[in-house]
């Protein structure tokens, strides 16, 4: 009957530590593979800095640029409106910090729970909206693997479990709370073995493509 | 001794035998209503239903417990129609509160049990070591704990687990749980079982329970919790009169900081209001005093499963139980070494592949398409 207390302090203990120690070791794994694996060496002279030129491509990659926004306006709006709504409530959210000071004693300020509550309903819809243009995209659909809708549901889980405690929608409570940690440590899990590592791998890539351009004189 | 029998006068002639005015009456009542979240409109009918209730043979079973459920019924603001209403159930039994003692006392409770069979309600306090736990952690009369609970519910109408020990365990079932400590609802699985929770519960929410048994004869809606919803239907955090600072995002860092002399939200001081169902919020202390959040200290969660095992009083509800950076760390570097080692794999592999190439002229490819 108080199972549901158990459960959660099963994902608040044992579960959140596996979670944490598979994400540390697989993240840093990856990582280390992709630096240590290395380039063949480049004997061309230089014609200008890689830094600058890679640190410029990280930003402007980041913002697409007319041609892309005017071929596919949704990927482009939806697909900022729900990560920065995913980030605002994972990084802004006052119960997040706490754990983030918690577990690595810094903290940072936080945004007023009404807004968060907002934006996670804005970072659900689009999701959403997400999942019905790729069902929906002829070639998307095409090229959709088993892979993508396992993010997918992953990630909104996370965001749609975080919804439900906030707002008392399951009882008991701890089950609801314990759903949404136990959501977020699957993502944990999932993310250095998935298409999820572009957390950390999409400034990577975007940095060494802008190097690259920029160590041969050419705009990226 | 003659059997002791559910005393004949209704509960109103008891209440006017002991000066209590009709006002005074109509007062609780109307207190009870309220309390209970039922329209006010069936005052005059629960007053009515009250004034003709027989009083209930109640039998109160003290296990493992510190007596502070008891305090909490008795002391808190007496004397209370609080007390009162105890004198109006005929407590038939009880270690702290029974004049009787030794055999006479066991007495009393085999005859209330003969008398009110199938009739009277059973309240236990305190946690009871279970069937495969040694006995000898706690007895009453030679008996253990368990014999007793399960010799006296079984031809009770109800059972009211009072306090966390008797709904969930408690304290005496926190790690490493040395009695084999169990709760009522862990062992009692074919009478209704209601819980009372809180370490100690609100004496009103105490006889609210009583009173809704008194007057509508069944117990009240539980949650799925098996607590009565109208006292634990709701948070702490969502009747908190500090909620507005916690959605601001103004808190107490310490103590004594700017913050909680300002009376902001003490989530980040390890404030359990948010997991915690009960109605201090509403109903306060000690006469509706105060309670512990508006004195300034973070509800503990008291009234909650393993509230003692929850991780620490003053973390926030937010912080992992068990992990630390360090862990994170040690994970980390294995993780570079195993991506170092998978590196290398791949650096040999090309190289390995280098070394043993064999060059192909075009007429050879030519000749084998």
């Amino acid at each position: 009957m108080s199972g549901s207390m158990e459960f959660l302090l099963w994902t608040k203990g044992p579960m959140f530590d596996i979670a944490m120690v598979i994400f540390a070791i697989g993240l840093l794994a990856r990582l280390a593979e992709i630096f240590l694996l290395g380039r063949a060496r480049n004997y061309a002279e230089p014609r200008a800095g890689e830094w600058p030129a890679g640190l410029r491509t990280m930003l402007t990659r980041t913002v697409a640029d007319r041609g892309t926004f005017e071929r596919a306006p949704f990927n482009v709006v939806v697909g900022w409106i729900w990560h920065l709504g995913f980030l605002a409530a994972l990084l802004l959210f006052v119960p997040h910090i706490e754990l983030a000071k918690g577990l690595f004693g810094i903290s940072w300020p936080a945004l007023p729970n009404p807004v968060v509550d907002f934006l996670t309903a804005i970072t659900l819809l689009s999701l959403v909206a997400t999942l019905v243009h790729r069902l929906n995209h002829p070639v998307k659909r095409r090229i959709s693997t088993i892979e993508d809708y396992l993010v997918w549901t992953v990630v909104f889980m996370v965001v749609l479990t975080g919804y439900l405690a906030y707002h008392r929608m399951v009882n008991p409570y701890p089950l609801a709370l314990g759903m949404h940690i136990l959501s977020a440590e699957i993502l944990l899990i999932l993310l250095p073995f998935t298409k999820l590592t572009h957390i950390l791998t999409a400034f990577i890539a975007r940095w060494y493509n802008g190097a690259a351009f920029g160590r041969k004189g050419v705009q990226s | 001794m003659a059997a002791r029998k559910t005393p004949e006068k209704t509960l109103g002639e008891s209440l006017r035998d002991h000066g209590l005015s009709r006002r005074g009456f109509l007062k609780f009542c109307a207190a009870t209503t309220s309390m209970m979240a039922l329209p006010p409109s069936l005052a005059p009918a629960i007053a009515a239903a009250l004034e003709t209730a027989k009083r209930p043979s109640v039998i109160w079973l003290s296990f493992q417990e510190c007596t502070g459920c008891t305090e909490s019924l008795t002391r808190s603001h007496a004397p209370t129609l609080e007390d009162l209403i105890l004198d109006f159930i005929s407590l038939d039994y009880h270690h702290t509160l029974q004049a009787a003692a030794g055999e006479a006392a066991e007495e009393a409770r085999l005859q209330a049990m003969e008398a009110n069979k199938g009739e009277y309600l059973v309240i236990v306090d305190g946690s009871i070591p279970g069937p495969d736990a040694n006995p000898g952690f706690s007895t009453v009369a030679g008996h253990s704990n368990y014999q007793t609970l399960m010799e006296t519910v079984e031809h009770a109408a109800a059972v009211i687990a009072v306090g966390t020990c008797a709904a969930f365990g408690g304290i005496p079932q926190a790690k490493p749980n040395p009695t084999g400590a169990m709760s009522v609802m862990d062992l009692v699985k074919d009478k209704p079982v209601v819980n009372v929770s809180g370490c100690p519960p609100i004496p009103m929410v105490i006889t609210g329970v009583l009173a809704h048994y008194l007057v509508f004869g069944r117990l009240p809606e539980l949650d799925s919790y098996g607590r009565p919803l109208a006292f634990y239907g709701q948070s702490i955090h969502d009747r908190c009169y500090r909620r507005p600072f916690y959605d601001r995002g103004l808190f107490a860092e310490s103590f004594d900081d700017e913050g909680a002399k300002l009376g902001w939200c003490l989530y980040r001081l390890g404030c359990k209001g948010p997991s915690t169902y009960n109605a201090c919020a509403t109903m306060k202390w000690n006469d509706g005093t105060s309670w512990p959040i508006e004195s300034g200290h973070p509800c503990l969660g008291c009234s909650e499963p393993s509230f003692w095992d929850a991780g620490g009083f003053y973390e926030p509800l937010s912080v992992p139980l068990t992990l630390r950076p360090e862990t994170l760390l040690q994970a980390g570097a294995v993780g570079a070494v195993v991506g170092g080692g998978l590196a290398a794999l791949a650096r040999k592999k090309v190289k390995d592949a280098a070394g043993t190439r064999q060059p192909v002229t075009v007429e050879e490819l030519e000749q084998k398409l």
